[in-house]
């Protein structure tokens, strides 16, 4: 009995510890605007640590905002956590989604109470007249983007190896649908397509097993940086030249800082921005709606830019890098 | 005539030797999948010499490719298997392990200026201790959970196994470090001049080791005699926490030299899918070694087989372009037909089918 | 001549042929049960009597022969026991197969509803109403493991009893229990003998059978020796049928082997002062000669075990003082005994004793592999040489040295056990039960082995809970009663009726009841 309950505590002692690193509970006072801020777990991708950071970094004291943060990598974790920012009284309340459903009934809560409710980086299928705004990246012109990039290289001749993110996703949705209708349209041939899973090792091997098959590429599509990375290593395992002057165009999505470095370097040709840094957006659309303007249309897309090897600078990495 | 029959019985008798021998299952799946391959493509067993981009000969193949990426899943399978058999469970944490001992590996090179200094900060032999360290931590932490306090493996190893990512990503403060250095990158592709792979050399060394342990250490003998019955064990002088503790933590050194790899291979981490699923394929290639699951005797070149095949299926599927979602339903597959196999009732009925075939043949009724 | 006719008949077993891989277990074998009888069925281990019942009751699939059963036309099928026990064929068997963690009447009712509905109440009070007809000292919501192994054992035949059989079998169902329970069970057998029941008791116990069956059938190497009525057939024919040979008197085996005689005849080995164990015991003080073969006796549950399992550090050591050669020594765990010189055979085989699933030669060796240490193995060939040496020199019957343990029969696995002691060479060697459960002609083997031993300067301690057995061997005993040491006796006082008088105490109502 004794060694369970310490088991116990030692599992607890284990898990609190963790909790206790993305812990920010300081509420201030005074004419603050009381905002409540539900994300994804920071430590989900590079892409999520760098939303956090700059939502960190935009809703301080300095700013007039006194921010209250809740992580969570499950709908229930962050339904519940709205809930009680519903109860201490956020005015506003800032979400960005786990799921797409099951929101309806919090919302109206928040409704009720007063508070406004603004979604970004994730939509949710619910009422638009439960929320004020949201920001959100368009996949699909994040494809679309990439899609023409490819097609203004006039190659020639195109074998593309297209390895897609976790299928299902918005982002391989938007993303793989892009490449293909251009595909079709252009004639263009896609010599494997193959999901990576967001994952560099298997990208890695799906490009090996191209090169071990004999079959001839001169374009690799990964859906992001990682994958992209991973394609990369077997490449050069092989002997395959690739980026500016190579053999085999290289692109990527997310703009890492260490990928735009590789594309500074021209290892990689080209790299799809999906904008983490909505921080800015928000903090406009808080101050109009603090003046009693509404916000029309309510959906905002964030401007993505697309990167090229060819035309890149140091300062770039520095500004678009996450 | 005497002589040739008498022949023909001893060949049938080889045979059902090797039939009944434990290692035989992984062999004959090995053999499947090598058959299916020469049938549909023999050019499927061409190793061939490159130059990679550095201007370093390599061989590049299929074969090559089974050989170089199985070498994780076959490292993790020899510590699996200690687990197994000593604990009668499966640690579920050696992903979450593997993100855990790369991360401190790259925090240890990459040091705490910038997560990518143009020169390692630390020599690679100090970052892999440290790594091995971390790895050897969470091995105790398990083995103290399942042989002292008598919880169940997977649910003890459940707690890293939930935690484990979140600790890597904390390890390294958030940041992706990586290391600029090419001889960081030696352990998971080639050393320059060798042309052969790393991994494969890593893995090699890796089974050397285990086979000496075997040989000239008792842990053998002393794990199934635990892992089948542990009172006898306790009563015949041996101490049976020591000896599954001894197992995690021969699996946490596992789990470090596969995080090397893995590490090396990009010479950069992901923690939320870095060795993602691996632990299941790693008690995959223990169940496909004919291994009992629920602990006793072993048979490690078994479970290390069964890893290659694992792997040898992987990038078969991945050859005749089987979407890698459903490469876990193909791994289902194969563990159903398995599992189903080695059930007693399936065995009884198979060998009574065996017997009343023989008796119908030499003409009895059978009633 | 013989009274039962046909129609009595309830079973009738015909040329049952059974083999495994290598072995014949069953060679045309026949075997017939009549209504209202209790059958005895003897013959050495791996003689084929458990193959045989597990024919019978489809756990093993026969190669060949017929089943008859009354009631049925037609040779019965057989395939699992499930369809045994549809037939009325019931087993109680010598190891308890019963679920520990579950409650005395759900092991008793367990699998035995029709659907998933179950009353609990209902299921409850039955169960009380048998085991108090039974006189079985257990309730029935009681959890089955916290029963002594005998109360486990006849809850396990009063579930078999309570299925309404035609047939049930016991496989050695009396080697747990103290005589007192042993006579329960008899009172138990011939009521349904009365009510028509066929009975067919396995056991090695030769008073038993003379003392409750009407007929016997001996089995040899797999093959059928003769079934006869008890009245024809004296002990030492049974037993001179079992064996195949005539035996020579074994009553007194004692007086054979000489008794050591070395300078140090008389000092004690080992001592133990107010030793106690957290097992329940009170403290005792206990001491063995050099050469010696004492033992402790008592009523099972009387604290026999939790004293050498003390001795051994088998328990955890509470209290007490253990000197060996006159110096204090201290023994935490069992490696500090086994460093000591102290060797012990623990009262339950399957539990404590093998390790099943490994080899017989890697059984021998792990008791003198652990003494070595971690870093010193003890090679194959090495292996090898002492299993074969003990496989021979203890009569092991085996395929090879490479047979797991639990393929072997009870007697072969016990003299496993031993080989693996024995090769320790200890000073002073424990034995707890070491013939349960086993055949006439093992027993006496050990018997003989351990007087041999202790000629020879091994100091023995010998526990049975066969008084006569103790009686052959031991030249001193400690008894013991109720977790105390309670006397001890020794050459002119080591007859039955003292023994009975010491565990009795001078208590008369202890006596009666």
């Amino acid at each position: 009995m004794k060694k369970r309950v310490l088991a116990v505590v030692m599992a607890a002692a284990m898990l609190f510890g963790l909790a206790a690193c993305g812990g920010n509970g300081d509420s201030g006072s005074g004419d603050l605007i009381k905002v409540g801020i539900i994300n994804n777990d920071p430590n989900e991708s590079g892409y999520r640590t760098a939303n956090d950071k700059d939502l960190q970094a935009m809703f301080t004291k300095e700013n007039g905002y006194d921010a209250n943060f809740a992580y969570g990598d499950t709908n229930d974790k962050q339904i519940n956590a709205a809930q009680q920012m519903i109860q201490s009284g956020v005015q506003y309340l800032l979400l960005s989604a786990q799921d797409v459903s099951g929101w309806d009934g919090v919302l109206q809560d928040a409704k009720n109470a007063g508070v406004k409710v603004i979604l970004y980086d994730r939509t949710i299928d619910a009422d638009a007249s439960l929320y004020e705004a949201s920001v959100v990246s368009d996949m699909a012109k994040e494809g679309e983007t990439a899609a023409n990039w490819l097609k203004n290289q006039n190659l020639g001749e195109y074998n593309i190896i297209h390895i897609q993110g976790q299928m299902g996703t918005a982002a391989q949705v938007g993303r793989s649908g892009a490449l293909v209708d251009m595909a079709n349209a252009e004639g263009w041939n896609i010599v494997k397509q193959q999901t990576g899973n967001w994952n560099a090792e298997q990208a890695q091997q799906i490009v090996q097993s191209v090169i071990d098959a004999g079959t001839s590429f001169n374009v690799i599509y990964a859906e992001n940086d990682n994958m992209a990375q991973g394609a990369v290593a077997a490449l050069d395992a092989n002997g395959i030249t690739h980026g500016v002057n190579g053999d085999v165009v290289i692109m990527g999505f997310d703009t890492n800082k260490w990928a735009l470095q590789e594309l500074l370097n021209g290892n990689w040709n080209y790299d799809g921005q999906c904008n983490p840094l909505q921080a800015s957006y928000l903090d406009d659309i808080i101050k109009k709606l603090e003046k009693g303007e509404t916000i029309s249309p309510k959906t905002i897309i964030m401007d993505e830019k697309g990167f090229d090897a060819s035309t890149i600078t140091e300062a770039d990495v520095e500004k678009y890098g996450i | 005539m005497q002589k040739t029959e008498k022949k023909k019985l001893t060949v049938k008798d080889i045979l059902k030797n090797i039939v009944s021998r434990q290692i035989f299952i992984p062999i004959a799946a090995l053999l499947a999948l090598v058959l299916f391959n020469l049938i549909m493509d023999p050019g499927f067993f061409a190793v061939t010499l490159k130059t990679n981009s550095a201007g370093n000969p390599v061989f590049t193949g299929n074969l090559i490719t089974i050989l170089d990426y199985g070498s994780e899943l076959a490292i993790l399978a020899i510590g699996m298997t200690l687990v197994t058999a000593a604990a009668g469970g499966q640690d579920i944490s050696v992903g979450a392990g593997i993100a855990i001992s790369g991360s401190v590996i790259l925090r240890v090179l990459c040091g705490s200026t910038t997560p990518w200094p143009d020169k390692m900060q630390a020599p690679i032999i100090v970052a892999f201790l440290a790594g091995c360290l971390a790895a050897v931590l969470c091995g105790a932490f398990n083995g103290v959970l399942v042989a002292y306090f008598k919880i169940q493996p997977m649910v003890a190893t459940l707690i890293l196994y939930t935690a484990g990512r979140s600790i890597a990503a904390w390890v390294n403060l958030n940041q992706l470090p990586i290391v600029n250095d090419k001889s960081f990158g030696y352990f998971g592709n080639i050393i320059p001049g060798i042309p052969i792979p790393t991994p494969i050399f890593i893995t090699a060394a890796c089974l050397i080791i285990i086979a000496l342990l075997m040989k000239f250490t008792t842990l053998g003998l002393y794990t199934q005699s635990v892992g089948i019955n542990e009172s006898s064990s306790r009563l015949n002088g041996l101490n049976p926490i020591l000896i599954k503790f001894l197992a995690f933590v021969i699996l946490g050194l596992c789990v470090a030299v596969a995080g090397l790899i893995k590490v090396s291979r990009l010479s950069t981490i992901n923690y939320s899918v870095i060795a993602k699923d691996i632990e299941m394929d790693a008690i995959l290639a223990v169940a496909l070694g004919g291994n009992v699951l629920s602990g006793g005797k072993f048979n490690i070149a078994a479970s290390v087989l069964g890893a290659y095949v694992i792997q040898f299926l992987t990038t078969t599927l991945y050859k005749y372009d089987v979407r890698s979602d459903a490469l876990p339903a193909y791994k289902a597959i194969v563990v159903i037909v398995l599992v189903v196999l080695s059930a007693p009732t399936v065995r009884r009925y198979l060998n009574g089918f065996k017997k009343k075939l023989t008796l119908r043949l030499s003409g009895k009724e059978v009633g | 001549m013989n009274a039962l006719v046909k129609e009595n008949v309830v079973l009738e077993m015909k040329n049952i042929h059974m083999g495994f891989p290598g072995v014949k277990a069953l060679q045309g074998v026949d075997f017939s049960l009549c209504e209202g009888e209790i059958h005895a069925l003897m013959g050495e281990n791996g003689a084929g009597k458990s193959t045989l019942i597990k024919v019978l009751t489809g756990v093993y699939e026969k190669d060949d022969g017929e089943i008859f059963l009354k009631g049925y036309d037609k040779a019965v099928s057989i395939r699992s026991p499930q369809d045994a026990q549809k037939v009325g064929i019931s087993t109680v068997y010598q190891e308890i197969t019963l679920c520990p963690n579950l409650s005395v009447a759900e092991n008793m009712y367990i699998g035995r509803t029709a659907g998933l509905g179950q009353n609990w109440k209902k299921m409850n009070s039955d169960a009380e109403k048998l085991l108090r007809s039974l006189d079985v000292p257990a309730t029935a919501t009681q959890q089955l493991s916290s029963c002594s192994i005998a109360v486990q054992q006849m809850v396990a035949i009063a579930r078999a009893v309570d299925m309404d059989c035609k047939v049930l079998i016991l496989d050695e169902p009396t080697s747990s229990l103290d005589d007192q329970e042993v006579q329960k069970l008899f009172v138990l057998m011939r009521n349904l003998r009365e009510r028509g029941v066929g009975i067919i008791f396995v056991t090695h116990f030769l008073d038993q059978v003379y003392e409750v069956c009407d007929r016997i059938t001996v089995l040899r190497d797999g093959k059928l020796v003769g079934a006869f009525d008890i009245k024809d057939l004296p002990r030492v024919q049974l037993v001179a049928k079992m064996l195949g040979k005539d035996l020579d008197d074994m009553s007194d085996i004692k007086s054979e082997g000489a008794a050591y005689e070395g300078k140090d005849a008389h000092t004690a080995v080992l001592e133990t002062e107010q030793l106690v164990s957290d097992a329940g015991i009170k403290p005792f003080d206990f001491h063995i000669n050099k050469g010696e073969v004492n033992g402790f006796t008592g009523l099972l549950g009387s604290g026999r075990s939790e004293c050498v399992r003390a001795i051994f550090g088998a328990d955890r050591v509470v209290g007490g003082t253990v000197k060996k050669n006159g110096k204090v020594i201290k023994i935490a765990k069992p490696l500090d005994a086994m460093k000591n010189g102290i060797a012990y055979l623990p009262e339950d085989r399957k539990l404590d004793g093998i390790v099943g699933d490994l080899s017989v030669r890697d059984n021998i060796i792990l008791a003198l592999q652990t003494l070595k240490g971690f870093f010193k193995p003890i090679s194959k060939a090495q292996a090898y040489k002492f299993a074969d040496e003990y496989i021979k020199l203890l009569d092991i019957k085996t395929a090879s040295a490479d047979t797991p343990i639990k393929s072997l029969s009870g007697g072969n696995q016990q003299k496993v056990i031993l080989a693996r002691w024995l090769l320790t060479h200890p000073e002073y060697l424990i034995l707890d039960e070491p013939t349960r459960g086993i055949d006439v002609g093992t027993k006496v083997d050990i018997q003989k082995l351990v007087l041999k031993l202790a000629s020879e300067g091994m100091s023995v301690t010998f526990i049975s809970s066969e008084t006569d057995e103790m009686l052959r061997t031991c030249s001193r005993l400690v008894v013991m009663r109720d977790r105390k040491v309670v006397g001890e006796l020794s050459g002119e006082q080591l007859t039955q009726n003292m023994i009975m008088n010491t565990i009795a105490g001078g208590n008369r109502d202890d006596a009666e009841n």
